[in-house]
């Protein structure tokens, strides 16, 4: 397929808005640009039937199946997008709450801010919200900041932050950017070991940032121990809920003793990421970190009212223009309601009960190193595939030739040559039966014809790309 | 590919020493198990690191890993030229892949033998 610059015709153009008249007429001459722009030149029609092209090759999860999971693509009920276009929430200015008698024109606003926030507690346990953070990883760094703040109001001197090896990657670089060393505790059988917590842990530990289920898609048997040990030593807990599918109406993080919650809405709650579409990252606190939580603070008056509240002397101050992304925080809400109590932990049994399935029906043709039950994910291995000079790249890209969004690989970490298989809670049994089907085939031609999978993919407009030279020769080819 | 007369950081870095100089680059495992290293941050000249501490990064097309110093020392030299040909510690990890020269502050201690080394890659499944 050419690119719109090689289509390109000169002399060819679409309806112009002005048929007849000279640039000056309408365009101040000042403004007007001397010389070619390097913009191609295309007829209407040309460039709808090049871009509609260009779109029937796009992928995407209202196609297809990704076992690429919550990180990074799941499918989300279209209902939440109607909320999130009501015109009674698009035409709202963010300034209306803060100015002298407009609050009583964005009542609904508000409302939603403060029922999302009862409702998050409701599902984690935790004491207090707040909705300003944008995305996960902003999250934790807010996160962070109020465990700072408290040790700094306390006097507490307390410079560490215990990361587990097996916790997502962001979580160090959030403490490490927040002021603090980051110290690693190796994991043990998959989860984090309490005895070798104990040979980290001293009174400069700040906190403890604990991904559960952690990036093995394990669940971490050992969080009340691992509780009790960091609140001896006054530090905190701080629970990464990106995984928050995993345990939704099984377990709240607050009635287990956790401080500090970040949930990512976009992930958890249906609604859409990827591509850098807008996130959400809400921070639940305990009862002693509430004074510390960014401002604004949304309150319900004695009069049933809704108001902001700015008055927070020992808060962190502001992490984000007005409010965090209130159009995502609506749809979570919608959604909330929508699946409600029980649709909530159908969900979360659904995403559990899928990847055990797949886990489960690829034994015998994948290495699952941590081979027991899992949560919404797992991680197999390609290692005695690599053996026979089949890597987990080759698995992947041979899964793009039957149709599927390869899923993440080489990662987690500890586990070398890993795939990471997250099939989310919206699939069909016959979709993942299919899905897993086309992985044992391939497995079973790592045998018979491995040349076959080193090639792949033979049957997409792009074929093996040289990633190794993309990424250390990186160069724009338009100049414009 | 585990040269006898180097000694070896738990965290698959190497040391050869010189004098009061260490020559310090990655091992061939390392290497490996990242593959082609895209991007390489090395310290300055002038640095100082105790041992053990993080002294610069490696970026492949799978993942960003850290580098750990094995020595406790000045940073005398960096291999300048891997800024822009990261792929030499691919393919000579142990010669022109090299990485920093460090001024020894302190004899080299905690370090392992090639054989205590093979081991080390041995019990990480290999």
């Amino acid at each position: 397929m050419k690119t719109i610059f090689e289509e390109s015709v000169p002399g060819r153009e679409g309806c112009w808005p002005c048929e007849g008249m000279s640039e000056e007429a309408y365009i101040p001459k000042e403004m007007l640009r001397d010389g070619e722009i390097g913009l191609p030149s295309a007829g209407e029609l040309d460039v709808v039937r090049h871009f509609t092209r260009l779109s029937k090759r796009n992928y995407g999860v209202d196609g297809n199946f990704y076992p690429l999971g919550s990180c990074t693509m799941k499918y989300n009920p279209k209902f939440t997008e109607v909320a999130a276009a009501m015109p009674g929430f698009t035409r709202l200015h963010p300034v209306l709450p803060q100015l002298q008698g407009a609050g009583g024109l964005c009542q609904g606003a508000l409302e939603v801010m403060y029922e999302t926030e009862r409702l998050l507690c409701e599902i984690t346990g935790m004491h207090a919200f707040t909705l300003h953070p944008m995305a996960g990883a902003h999250g934790e760094l807010t996160g962070v900041m109020l465990i700072a703040a408290y040790h700094k109001d306390k006097g507490n001197k307390k410079t560490k932050i215990i990361v587990p090896d097996s916790a997502h990657g962001t979580n160090p670089a959030s403490a490490s950017i927040a002021g603090f060393d980051v110290v690693s505790v190796p994991s043990n059988n998959g989860i984090v070991d309490p005895a070798a917590l104990v040979e980290v842990l001293d009174d400069e530990v700040a906190g403890m940032m604990m991904t559960c289920p952690n990036t093995l898609g394990l669940f971490e048997s050992n969080l009340p121990e691992i509780v009790r040990l960091l609140h001896e030593k006054d530090a905190l807990l701080y629970y990464d809920g990106a995984n928050m599918n995993a345990i939704m109406g099984k377990m709240r993080v607050g009635d287990v003793g956790f401080d500090v919650v970040h949930l990512n809405l976009h992930k958890t709650l249906a609604t859409p990421h990827g591509g850098g579409g807008p996130g959400s990252g809400p921070v639940g606190v305990s009862e002693k970190l509430l004074p510390y939580l960014p401002v604004s603070r949304v309150e319900k008056q004695e009069d049933g009212r809704f108001r902001l509240n700015y008055n927070h002397p020992k808060s962190i101050g502001y992490v984000a223009p007005f409010y965090g992304n209130f159009g995502v925080v609506l749809k979570a809400y919608a959604y909330i309601l929508r699946l409600g109590r029980t649709g909530l932990i159908r969900a979360t049994e659904n995403a559990v009960l899928s990847a055990n399935y797949i886990r489960k029906r690829l034994a015998g043709h994948f290495e699952v190193p941590f081979d027991r039950i899992c949560m919404h994910e797992f991680v197999a291995t390609a290692a005695p595939q690599a053996e026979k000079g089949v890597h987990a790249l080759d698995i992947a890209k041979a899964l793009l030739d039957k149709g599927y969004h390869a899923p993440t690989i080489y990662f987690p970490l500890i586990v070398p040559e890993a795939i990471m298989i997250e099939p989310t809670e919206t699939e069909n049994k016959a979709t993942l039966d299919e899905f897993i089907d086309a992985l044992i085939e391939i497995a079973e031609r790592v045998d018979t014809d491995p040349a076959s999978i080193q090639a792949a993919p033979v049957t997409l407009p792009v074929t093996r790309l040289d990633e190794t030279r993309a990424a250390r020769a990186m160069e724009l080819t338009d100049d414009l | 590919m585990i040269p006898e007369d180097l000694k070896y950081a738990k965290s698959h870095e190497w040391c050869k020493v010189d004098g009061d100089v260490a020559t310090v680059g990655i091992t061939h495992f390392a290497q490996e198990q990242l593959g082609d290293l895209t991007f390489v941050e090395l310290p300055e000249v002038g640095d100082t690191f105790e041992a053990g501490a993080e002294m610069g990064s490696v970026e492949s097309v799978k993942a960003a890993s850290e580098i750990y110093s094995p020595v406790a020392g000045e940073v005398v030299e960096v291999n300048e030229a891997l800024a822009d040909a990261p792929e030499k510690v691919n393919e000579d990890p142990y010669g022109a892949g090299w990485m920093i020269k460090f001024k020894l502050a302190a004899e080299p201690a905690g370090l392992l033998d090639a054989e205590a080394y093979a081991a080390v890659v041995e019990s990480e499944g290999h």
